[in-house]
């Protein structure tokens, strides 16, 4: 088979899949469907790194032409819907913003498309093999568990209107536009892919159709068409600079355009910054927790943001050693802190799940910003690692609000006792974002041996440190919520469905399995990737592996002295309560003979780490930022 | 002779024998200095042996039995921290193991969830996040003077890495008050009978479990201790007289200021020392790189 | 001589004792007696003692959290009641709510004397207590052995 066969069926195959479910309407077909794509997508995956990986950049031609028409068939449609909406749902700013950008199409179609045609339009390197690993195998485990998940979901909200057809349609809809964004060669195509994940991304964050969810479905979508708007705009830079139309050549942009490059990359990175929702742009992410969890799962750790970095990483060559690039890095490390910074004080799961989101998106940034050959490395590592931790962790936090019905943290004490699997996959996924020797800790070690040769990477550095210990607080503090052990409670986790499990088993694999061959993945994958395009590469010391790798697996045996330890071991006592007896449903004697509830809450320190403070000095400090890119930018054009 | 290879190995073997046998001799020492501070005579030397000892032979009583899980592998990943420091590993990844292990320790305390075993989490986290910026900060530090973040060639350069690096080695100081619990930053807790949430962290550990945590804090004051030798590298006696100062100096801040609040810690811990390093690193960064 | 002699480590408890004892119980921890010197700590947590010191009677208020401290305690553990009223009810034996002496509640190995009990004899008691301590280790220590034997008959 040929390997753009298999670019075809990954762009087409969820497209197909996505027409069958819009249709059908029976659970059990519905879930079936989903399943076997599923499969089927993972497998083509898969096939695709055997056969591509150690291939190095491919290029296809495909027919240019009529495929260009079907897109601004389809972009001219999609506005007109979203302008209809906007005004239905009176957000003015929508409507101003999608007039605006489908009349920047309109005006480049009528008076530029005409001499441009790109020969290539699709290619594959090991970097967008990574990406659509991710989408193939994290974005459609997340679509199987969500059969499960909307299930209960409806059941649990019966006043939401059942449109499980449409959100399975968009699902599927969205794998495909993703994997058309990873595999597009032609920056047109990229731009209509980005727009379908906007507008996708929109319908699902709105789809329980209450007035929060419309709103900040409305959030989302403003904040990504401005993002679009600035793509457009670069396209035209690049229509106007060479009017053959070889610089809409992304790979040959890349690769031999660096020079009128500048520009557009920034144009672009900014589009990149709303779509991965940094700051000034973070709020839409946040507002999108709204939506039924698997779609954040999905939006949040494997596609939507990861189509923002994704841009960014790409154009990390072209900025590398320049001040915009700089900036952009800059605004990355700043959302960084405030993010991490600000999920302290957040109580909500999923607030907290986002925020650090957002936080290691700046990270990613960060690292394409600055550029440089070691910190593109960094930058995939974290991509990858990011992308399983989080989405096992969205599910996990799903899963237990669907028993418990809250997505509190202070209401998950004792999880452990109550859902004890799901506990130790939540701990396991937890650990993958802030431990020693899981992933993400190795990608910040990296980042801060990288930071420490590239210029002024000491403020990065500094960044870092501070940044990364918040992390700490805020992860374990919520650890120790689900693992502390409260007597007088029962197991409530037999109700959840087997292919859930199956799902949640699958990526609490991944995230162990992925620490341990990451080598493996670095040296096929990554590093001839950066090779390609840096002519040097990074990787990890080989001892400082081989000590990881030790550690991870004395981390794996140390559960089992637990064993040892439950022999012939006497039950174990209450705990000290200055002197007061508690009973085993946590009562004690009060003052004045009331009986109490033991209650223990973990710190937020709002007052030091209030969200909505920290959210304006970080948005203020980033839009400065943005401010002197734009300015730079207009002195490098006139 | 031992042949190359196993050299690290061999430091590492040495540390896990020697240390707990250090640590537990620096903490009896502490004890009498701070003893003969307050005018008194003091313990014998040997008596922290004897309290772990003791701990060993009682019995052990746990709120629930995942606490010696966690105990454990937080003696064993702070067992593991400085094995790999005295190996001469990569300073970053001890410290991970060194964070890795304090998390341990925290979940111990979380799983008892007992009230006062819980304050004592959260403000064992907030020490945590005080003092974790400006050890990797020292780590940058000493990375820029050697151009190596491992211990070995460290410890093998020449350089008199604390001339270049002052106000890293004073934000380390500072650092080091809260990571030895010493006074007026012992609020997770304390080795004195005054602390104000019973005992902190260790509150609901007993015997055995407590123990264990006791061996931990030798290993601790061990790999602490080295880093300050790593400053003063280049001549061992003096790396030997700084360790001594240095360790008495903490002794007696540690019996003239009182406990301060979480608030006071942390900005202390952030902005003092902070400034101090990052101040260091900008001025060592500008020589280096932007000045040829 | 075990460890478990060289650090006894105390738990005050102040069950309601006018505060005479328990100032001479704290002047034991001053310069000029220094219990440390024997590797005694304060610790005031019964998770990590071994000996209880209990100053004044018991009244209805107090028999519960004494039990619990002293149940909180692991093995081996001796419990010293200081002065008078620990050891009958003292001058506060009359009153309404009292019930007597701290054995009306818990089993203590060691009396000290004394209205209020000096610190010299109360020094003494804790090293009366010792050797209790260290029987009461022993018998621990047998238990378990047997118990071990039980099982591996078993
Ligand atoms: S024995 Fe005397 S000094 Fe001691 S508590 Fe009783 S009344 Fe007070």
């Amino acid at each position: 088979m040929q390997i753009l066969d298999l670019l075809l069926c990954l762009i087409l195959f969820p497209l197909i899949a996505a027409l069958f479910l819009l249709v059908v309407r029976r659970d059990s077909w519905r879930s079936l469907i989903v399943q076997l794509s599923a499969v089927a997508i993972g497998i083509v995956s898969l096939m695709l790194l055997v056969l591509g990986f150690d291939k190095g950049t491919l290029l296809y031609t495909v027919g240019s032409e009529p495929v260009s028409q079907v897109m601004f068939f389809i972009e001219m449609i999609l506005a007109v819907f979203i302008v209809c909406l906007g005004i239905k749902y009176r957000k003015s700013l929508s409507v101003v913003l999608i007039l605006l950008q489908a009349g920047l199409l309109v005006w480049y179609e009528t008076n530029m498309a005409g001499h441009i045609s790109v020969g290539n339009n699709l290619f594959v390197d090991q970097f967008s093999i990574i990406m659509a690993l991710i989408i193939g195998i994290i974005g459609t485990l997340i679509c199987v568990y969500s059969v499960g998940y909307m299930e209960t979901y409806h059941n649990r909200h019966k006043e939401i209107r059942d449109r499980r057809n449409i959100f399975f349609g968009l699902l599927f809809i969205f794998l495909a536009a993703m994997f058309g964004l990873v595999f597009s060669n032609n920056l047109l195509w990229v731009f209509f892919f980005w727009e379908i994940t906007t507008i996708c991304s929109f319908l699902l964050i709105g789809y329980s159709e209450t007035e929060e969810a419309t709103n900040n479905s409305f959030l989302a979508l403003s904040m990504n068409l401005l993002g679009g708007v600035a793509f457009m705009v670069a396209i035209i830079y690049l229509a106007i600079s060479d009017p053959s139309g070889n610089l809409m050549d992304l790979n040959y942009l890349l690769t031999t355009g660096k020079a009128v490059a500048l520009v557009p990359a920034v144009l672009i990175c900014f589009a990149g910054i709303t779509k991965a929702a940094l700051m000034p742009f973070s709020s839409w992410l946040v507002g999108a927790m709204v939506a039924p969890t698997p779609v954040s799962a999905l939006l949040h750790s494997s596609t939507m943001v990861k189509a923002g970095v994704y841009i960014i990483v790409r154009f990390a060559p072209v900025l590398a050693g320049t001040t915009e690039g700089l900036i952009i890095a800059l605004v990355g490390a700043t959302t960084f802190a405030f993010a991490s910074f600000m999920a302290i004080s957040q109580s909500n799961a999923k607030k907290v799940l986002a925020y650090s989101t957002i936080a290691n998106l700046g990270l990613i940034v960060a690292c394409a910003g600055v550029g440089t050959y070691n910190l593109m490395w960094v930058a995939i590592l974290l991509i990858i690692f990011h992308a399983i931790a989080k989405s096992l962790l969205f599910l996990c936090v799903g899963t237990v609000e669907n028993r418990i019905g809250s997505r509190n943290i202070e209401d998950m004490g004792g999880l452990i006792v109550r859902m004890p699997k799901i506990a130790i996959m939540m701990f396991i996924g937890m650990a993958g974002m802030f431990l020693a020797p899981f992933g993400m800790v190795i990608s910040k070690w990296a980042a801060i041996e990288a930071f420490i040769t590239a210029p002024f990477g000491l403020i990065f550095i500094a960044i870092l440190a501070f940044g990364g210990s918040a992390t700490v607080f805020f992860w374990s503090k919520w650890m120790g919520k689900i693992i502390s052990v409260m007597r007088d409670q029962t197991v409530i986790e037999d109700t959840v469905k087997k292919e859930k499990w199956a799902v949640l088993y699958i990526l609490t694999g991944l995230v162990v399995v992925v620490c341990l061959i990451f080598p493996l993945i670095s040296s096929v994958l990554i590093e001839p990737f950066v090779l390609n395009i840096y002519g040097q590469t990074a990787r990890l010391a080989q001892a400082n592996l081989t000590i990881m790798i030790m550690m991870l697996c004395l981390l794996m045996i140390m559960p089992f002295s637990m064993l040892f330890y439950g022999k012939g071991a006497q039950p174990p006592v209450p705990p000290y309560m200055g002197g007061r007896p508690m009973d085993d449903s946590m009562h004690f004697a009060g003052s004045m003979g009331v009986s109490r509830e033991l209650v223990l809450s973990n710190y937020y320190l709002e007052k030091t780490f209030g969200e909505e403070r920290l959210f304006m000095i970080g948005a203020s400090l980033c839009w400065g930022l943005l401010l002197i890119a734009g300015i730079m930018l207009l002195g490098v054009i006139l | 002779m031992i042949p190359e290879p196993f050299v690290p190995v061999f430091y590492a073997l040495v540390y896990i024998l020697v240390a707990p046998l250090l640590g537990g001799l620096i903490a009896g020492i502490d004890r009498k200095v701070t003893a003969r501070m307050q005018g008194r005579v003091g313990p014998p030397l040997l008596q922290p042996f004897y309290d772990v000892g003791k701990l060993f032979e009682k019995e052990n009583a746990v709120v629930t039995a995942t606490q010696n899980f966690y105990v454990l592998s937080y003696v064993v990943f702070m067992v593991v921290a400085g094995a790999l420091f005295f190996s001469g590993g990569d300073m970053l990844l001890v410290i991970f193991a060194f964070t890795l292990s304090h998390i341990f320790l925290v979940l111990g305390a979380y799983a008892s969830y007992s009230p006062y075993s819980h304050v004592g989490a959260e403000r064992e986290l907030l020490q945590i996040i005080a003092y974790e910026p400006m050890i990797i900060l020292t780590a940058v530090g000493m990375y820029m003077v050697t151009k190596s973040f491992f211990v070995s060639t460290i410890m093998a350069s020449a350089v008199p890495i604390i001339l270049f690096l002052p106000g890293i080695f004073i934000g380390y100081l500072i650092v080091l008050t809260i990571k030895l619990r010493k006074s007026p930053f012992d609020l997770s807790t304390s080795h004195h009978a005054h602390q104000e949430i019973v005992k902190g962290v260790t509150t609901d550990f007993a015997g055995p479990n407590l123990g264990k945590i006791e061996i931990a804090h030798w290993y601790e004051y061990v790999f602490l201790l080295g880093v300050i030798w790593l400053f003063f590298a280049w001549n061992p006696f003096i790396a030997v007289a700084a360790i001594l100062v240095a360790y008495f100096f903490e002794i007696l801040i540690d019996n003239t200021i009182s406990r301060v609040k979480w608030q006071l810690m942390l900005r202390s811990a952030w902005v003092i020392a902070g400034t101090l390093g990052l101040v260091n690193l900008g001025v060592l960064y500008y020589l280096r790189m932007v000045v040829p | 001589m075990t460890y478990l002699q060289k650090s006894p480590w105390i738990v005050h408890y102040n069950a309601s004792s006018c505060n005479g004892c328990d100032i001479e119980i704290l002047a034991a921890l001053t310069p000029v007696f220094d219990v440390e010197r024997f590797g005694i700590i304060n610790t005031g947590n019964p998770k990590h003692a071994d000996i209880l010191l209990c100053t004044g009677s018991v009244n209805e208020q107090n028999k519960v959290p004494l039990k619990n401290v002293y149940d909180q305690m692991p093995e081996p553990k001796v419990v010293v009641a200081i002065g008078i009223c620990a050891a009958t009810g003292g001058i506060f034996r009359e009153c309404y709510n009292v019930s007597g002496g701290i054995d009306k509640i818990i089993p203590v190995d060691v009396w000290v004397p004394g209205c209020a009990a000096r610190p010299e004899s109360i020094i003494d008691g804790v090293v009366t207590a010792l050797g209790i301590l260290e029987q009461k280790r022993l018998k621990m220590l047998q238990k378990g052995n047997s118990d071990s034997t039980k099982v591996g008959e078993a």
